[in-house]
């Protein structure tokens, strides 16, 4: 691939201009891995769970201090489905297609919520307060079909009881005001949303 | 830490535990925690505490029992007596469990999960023997267990020659699927010249269906950095990864902090338990992409690359990561590890058939009463899987399918349930043994809307790389959405046939030269399915809705109706 493993000791290691604090947390991973081009994938986790999704700024920042070119570093950033090049909505709600909850009839939980939220699995409304998902797995195959709204792990669903969890969710967030404002932390706060 | 400081933990381990008169033992893996396990621990500790049972009652979260569908799941352990099971426990019940039986030795008798049951005696359990029974935190919890003590015996007392010797008489193979001898593997790597080997554990479980590997490395993580230890010492390399799916975060959790306490105490890192070998565990967390549960793409992937395959020969053995001789086998694989070199291979190749040794684990789901996670010797056939174990289809409904090996994988009929599941037997029926996924289908499952599930599967997760898999597995979905909404044609099954052949062999990679399976699978045992789809237009199970006309009927009976009426129907002109 591109020229050598390992880049010399001193490298640039230059801060973002932006000053945002956390392009701090995407360097403290480049140093753990000693600016290795091979860590690509590690920091790019890295970039998504401390800006949410990976903007291309975010991109050329990696690449820079990679010294990959951008090309390389956006063909791995859109080939694995984890990660995300658009912004998510505030609340999201994974619905498991595996085999188990497929033959459970998952597909009914996605057309249903599809037709009450006007958008498709893998697209977010347009204010910004859901994403819907389709995961291929979720592992939890005794419990099809298995769902996930905000993290929380929801078994043995319906599409009536689909949409009841979605919404409530959104309307939670809604009560309490403006829900919750760091995408930092990706624990599940039950009782500050409820 | 040497081996006589291992057994001093045991020891101390095993007097901490024999001093509790109970253990109230709480499944805390990914299943039961999604049904209310973490509350359920919480009042159980809350009723210890109130009825001031700290001193002899101990709650110990431990990792997965089996029947996941039963959860949230207690095991009730008194000294002198047999464990009881408990099954959906509630908080409320929970603290009947504590004052009932625990208290007044009165045990809560609508709540019990019979230990009679088939479900747990016709398993055997080599691989997840310590599962649910210890905490997958502690490493105390493991040694006392004989925990490392099968790695200290290696070093000490065997030759990297003499490991892989035994790995081969134990018979034993990969549990990824394809079933290669894991002796045969380890010996190439170890004959493979070279300064620098690795070891890689292959726990990216993207098989829809599957999750017997997240559960070995959620329960018993330290079982499996034990197995990859003595493959690093049997194959000479220094450096292991463990590769770890995207969506398993607990797995990764786990393993994580059993890497760093193995190290601490000198059980892995430099200069393992004071010998001479040095062995260090690196995790990387997958991306999602289910290609790189393929070897060469999971390779790339650890490299910080697209996860694309690179074609074999080379095979990783000769050069793998960084063109380094490399042994890659699955995490279950690397669970076995340990029981052979505990027990020896004699021991282990007594369970099993001829040519399948040892148990496998299956992730038993779909249209079965009890669902759950399973390890059943090679050679059970289906019919104990699903009858026995799994307790039937349930009242009303009927059989219709078991589909092992995910997308990979195929259906196997009614007619074949008394099959001994082995890797030949499972392969002559077109289907595979898989990484351990085994849905049951009732009658409500369309066989053509299942294969096409998967086809598009396949589509999506298709890497791109090579033409027949990128475009071959774009046309079947295509040809499969027509028969299942009614506008397909003879002509069409025809080419979906001659399409599985090319791209089956053809493709670069497993996941395409199995992507066709479901679809010759389903062919093959459920053709009357198909045939009724384009035929009468009818979906048999009532799934699919038919919405559309054939299209090349249209096409050939335009003609005749242009005749008829002497000008072009006004609708197409």
């Amino acid at each position: 691939m591109v020229e050598s493993r390992t880049r010399s000791a001193a490298s640039p290691d230059l801060p973002h201009p932006s000053g945002d604090p956390r392009f701090a947390l995407i360097d403290r991973t480049l140093k753990r891995f000693r600016f290795q081009q091979d860590a690509l994938i590690e920091v790019l986790h890295t970039a998504q769970e401390a800006f949410g999704f990976l903007e291309e700024d975010l991109l050329i920042y990696v690449a820079r201090q990679l010294k990959l070119p951008l090309s390389w570093v956006y063909g791995v950033a859109t080939f694995y489905h984890f990660f995300s090049l658009q912004p998510q909505g505030e609340h999201n709600c994974i619905v498991c297609m595996g085999t188990a909850c497929y033959v459970k009839r998952a597909a009914e939980i996605v057309a249903a919520l599809q037709t009450a939220y006007g958008i498709e699995a893998g697209q977010t409304t347009p204010d910004g307060m859901l994403s819907i998902t389709a995961a291929r797995c979720l592992g939890s195959c005794g419990l099809a079909p298995v769902l996930i709204v905000d993290g929380q792990v929801l078994a043995r669903e319906t599409p009536e009881t689909a949409i009841a969890a979605v919404q409530l969710a959104i309307e939670a967030s809604a009560a309490a005001g403006n829900g919750r404002s760091s995408q930092l932390d990706d624990s599940y706060d039950e009782e500050g949303d409820l | 830490m040497k081996r006589s400081d291992l057994q001093a933990m045991a020891r101390r381990e095993l007097e901490r535990q024999q001093a509790v008169r109970c253990r109230l033992l709480c499944c805390a893996s990914t299943p039961c925690l999604s049904s209310g396990a973490a509350t359920v621990q919480q009042a159980l500790e809350q009723a210890v505490t109130d009825n001031k049972l700290d001193a002899e009652v101990a709650v110990v979260s431990t990792g997965c029992m089996g029947p996941c569908s039963r959860g949230p799941m207690v095991t009730v352990q008194v000294a002198g007596q047999e464990d009881i099971y408990y099954e959906n426990v509630t908080p409320e019940s929970a603290q009947r469990i504590v004052v009932e039986h625990v208290m007044a030795n009165q045990p809560v008798a609508e709540k019990i999960m019979p230990s009679d049951l088939p479900f747990f005696a016709k398993q055997h359990k080599i691989v997840l023997a310590n599962s649910g029974l210890i905490d997958p935190e502690r490493l105390e919890d493991y040694v006392a267990r004989d925990g490392y003590s099968a790695l200290a015996h290696a070093l000490r007392e065997m030759t990297p020659e003499e490991v892989c010797a035994e790995i081969s008489k134990s018979g034993l193979r990969g549990r990824g699927g394809a079933g290669y001898p894991t002796g045969l593997k380890w010996d190439l790597v170890r004959k493979a010249p070279g300064e620098k080997k690795y070891v890689i554990a292959n726990g990216d479980e993207g098989d829809p269906g599957a999750y017997m590997d997240r559960t070995l490395m959620e329960s018993d993580p330290h079982r499996l950095l034990e197995g990859m230890a003595i493959a690093g010492y049997a194959v000479g390399a220094d450096q292991g990864f463990l590769y770890v799916r995207g969506e398993y975060p607990i797995a990764a959790k786990r393993l994580e902090k059993a890497i760093r306490t193995a190290e601490r105490r000198g059980l892995l890192g430099s200069r393992v338990l004071e010998s001479s070998f040095s062995f260090r565990i690196d995790i990387r967390i997958g991306a999602g992409a289910f290609v790189c549960g393929e070897e060469t793409a999971l390779m790339a992937s650890i490299m910080g690359r697209r996860g694309q395959p690179t074609p074999r020969p080379p095979y990783p053995a000769q050069s793998g990561l960084w063109e380094c001789p490399t042994l890659i086998n699955n995490v279950e694989t690397f669970g076995n590890i340990v029981p052979i070199i505990a027990h020896g291979a004699d021991w282990f190749a007594s369970v099993g058939t001829a040519k399948s040794k040892g148990s496998k684990i299956f992730a038993l789901a779909g249209k079965v009463d009890t669902t759950g996670l399973i390890e059943v010797p090679m050679g059970i056939t289906l019919r104990e899987v699903i009858y026995d174990i799994g307790g039937g289809v349930g009242e009303g409904h009927t059989f219709k399918a078991a589909q092992t090996g995910g997308p990979s994988g195929g259906c196997i009929p009614a007619e074949h349930l008394d099959t001994p599941m082995d890797y030949e037997s499972l392969r002559a029926l077109g289907a595979i043994m898989g990484s351990g996924g085994l849905i049951v289908m009732d009658n409500a499952s369309c066989m053509p809307d299942v294969a096409k599930f998967f086809m598009e599967f396949c589509t999506d997760e298709s890497c791109g790389k090579c033409v027949p898999c990128r475009v071959g597995t774009v046309q079947m979905h295509r040809i499969l959405e027509r028969i299942t909404n009614g506008s397909a044609t003879a002509a069409d099954l025809q080419i979906l046939e001659e399409l599985c052949t090319m791209v089956q062999e053809t493709s670069l990679c497993g996941l395409g030269q199995s992507a066709p399976n479901p679809v010759l699978s389903t062919l093959r045992f459920y053709r009357e399915e198909y045939e009724a789809h384009i035929q009468r237009r009818e979906c048999p199970a009532g799934v699919c809705k038919m919405t559309e006309a054939p299209t090349l009927a249209l096409m050939e009976a335009l003609p005749r109706r242009i005749r008829e009426l002497g000008t072009i129907p006004m609708s197409l002109a």
